[in-house]
């Protein structure tokens, strides 16, 4: 099969995926869930590192680096905010409802 | 046998990435789940320095480093009130990431053959990237009120943005006709950068949870085109998961206004018929203090908040859970209604009160809560305005009529904390304010439920 046909299989069944999965995430935590699927865009590390490691002239080396600090900074700062933010959701006092 | 190696690691980083999905649909796996997906990037980024085109490993390693220096400090000092920019500004770094790999990407491959597909999706790549950019930025620059943030609108507006659109996809045509044509690329970048400014300029802050999503799932498609562009299945994955969520939340929230998507991005809120709806309100606001407030509730059995964007503005939310705490310690039980809309993004309210350690059961979504206004003692409205306003039940004229609201007017007695007389950020007059069950405590919402919270403890 033509790759890129094949790569259109993926995209469409992951964005199905993606979307029965995130129907069920209560309002709750629709703010940890906006910020973890932007820690998760730091995906395009995989691009951007690709581009900054190899020899394609200055460039390239120079937006490759300046992609590779920019997607760095949402990994880091993204995975860490959802930790912050999912650590303050508690349940009350004896995990119980109130009275 | 490297290529294989670096293929299966990715494959295990999207199992760990949707995993990490799943957990958040409990509160309780949440945070192991997002660990889970941490790591998949640890994963991503580990099989990728195994990528046989990495010669040089200083530049990657100094851009990892000075990411990390500056994303370390935005993910640990950034207040929760302050989320809404925070999460705007870092969708204009991941396009931003996703728009500088597409420039790279067409460089590179314009020097060799360049495929139609690929061209394709590097246009895509940068067409949404390169609008997220400006857009995120726009959005940031409205919630952060470095800019104003209400609609500025002017004539022909719509037709300009229609116009520079279609300049930047007639550009797309006619790279994916000749993608040798550079002139067409750089043009196409530069008019989907200034598209980016005009879709967000004219949006209300109101709005901008929905722009706020939309921008979310722009930069996931183009993350996930910049795998279409490489060949990279995890970039796909990850980028049509972000895109999704987006999507869906935007649809959500839309939902929540009664809106479509197109009204939202092309109706600037409430310039017009503002005015009309403001005649249709009227009668005089009746005031309360601070202690006749701390009176009230402090024989009311049920009490439900209702907290709004001016909860976040003032920074109540330790105070009101203080508030709270008085009611239940003497017997009563409060609950809080979260409006889909409330606040400058999806979960925004959540996030506030989970911060003053509300515990989560406590905190209702509109479809669970709205009935039982009928029964509640008093109502207390901080910083809401539109999401409580009757008039989007009866009044045919308002702007907002139709948009599912929380029927605080419902309670035996509303308690509206408000900054001044004047009409809300939308513009729209609220009949709740004036209704004959309705007081209004005037002034900052920190420092007068402060005053009403110690007048409770003095009753003792």
């Amino acid at each position: 099969m033509d790759l890129t046909l094949l790569e259109l299989y993926v995209f469409i069944l992951a964005g199905f995926t993606g979307y029965l999965v995130i129907t069920r995430v209560p309002p709750l935590l629709h703010t940890p869930l906006m910020s973890a699927t932007n820690a998760m865009s730091a995906i395009s590390l995989v691009g951007s590192l690709v581009v900054a490691g190899s020899d394609r002239g200055t460039l390239s080396t120079v937006l490759g680096t300046v992609a590779v600090v920019c997607a760095t900074i949402n990994a880091v700062g993204g995975f860490v905010i959802t930790d912050r933010m999912l650590k303050m959701f508690k349940t009350g006092p004896k995990g119980g409802h109130t009275p | 046998m490297r290529d294989q190696i670096i293929q299966l690691v990715y494959l295990a980083a999207s199992i760990l990435f949707i995993l990490g999905l799943k957990s958040l649909t409990k509160p309780d796996t949440a945070r192991r789940g997002m660990q889970y997906a941490a790591l998949g990037m640890v994963f991503a980024v580990g099989g990728t320095l195994l990528h046989h085109d990495i010669i040089d490993y200083r530049f990657l390693a100094l851009g990892l480093v000075v990411g990390t220096v500056i994303g370390w400090p935005l993910g640990t000092r950034v207040p929760m009130t302050a989320m809404p920019q925070r999460i705007a500004i870092s969708h204009m770094f991941g396009a931003l990431a996703a728009t500088l790999v597409g420039i790279a990407e067409y460089r590179h491959q314009a020097g060799l053959h360049l495929e139609r597909p690929v061209m394709a999706a590097l246009g895509f790549e940068v067409l949404f990237g390169a609008l997220t950019i400006t857009g995120s930025f726009m959005a940031f620059g409205k919630l952060q009120e470095l800019i104003p943030g209400r609609p500025i609108t002017w004539p022909g507006q719509n037709l300009l943005n229609l116009a520079l659109f279609a300049g930047a996809v007639g550009a797309f045509g006619y790279l994916i006709y000749d993608p040798t044509q550079e002139w067409a690329f750089y043009a196409m970048v530069g008019i989907a950068l200034l598209v980016g400014v005009m879709m967000v300029i004219p949006i209300g802050g109101a709005d901008m949870p929905v722009v706020v999503s939309l921008l979310n799932s722009y930069a996931g498609l183009a993350a996930s085109a910049t795998g279409f562009a490489i060949g990279n299945n995890v970039l796909i994955i990850c980028g049509a998961l972000d895109g999704a969520s987006g999507f869906l939340l935007s649809l959500l929230m839309s939902k929540a206004m009664n809106r479509s998507f197109s009204n939202v991005l092309f109706g600037a809120f409430g310039s017009a018929p503002a005015a009309s709806a403001a005649a249709g309100a009227g009668g005089v606001m009746k005031g309360i203090e601070p202690d006749d407030a701390a009176a009230l509730l402090a024989y009311a059995r049920n009490v439900i908040v209702v907290p709004g964007y001016g909860l976040a503005v003032a920074q109540a939310q330790q105070v009101v859970r203080e508030l709270a705490e008085q009611v239940e310690r003497r017997g009563g039980e409060v609950r809080y209604a979260i409006h889909p809309v409330a606040g400058r993004m999806p979960g925004h309210m959540n996030v506030l009160l989970a911060e003053a350690n509300v515990a989560y059961e406590k905190i209702q979504d509109l479809e669970e809560i709205n009935a039982a206004f009928a029964e509640a003692d008093v109502a207390l409205v901080v910083g809401a305005n539109d999401v409580v306003n009757p008039a989007a039940r009866s009044d045919k004229a308002s702007p907002i009529f139709g948009m599912p609201i929380l029927n605080a007017d419902q309670a035996k007695k509303v308690l509206v904390l408000k900054r001044g007389k004047g009409a809300g950020f939308s513009g729209i007059e609220n009949q709740l304010f004036f209704a004959d069950n309705t007081s209004v405590l005037f002034g900052d919402a920190k420092s007068t439920l402060t005053r009403v919270v110690t007048e409770m403890k003095a009753l003792g």
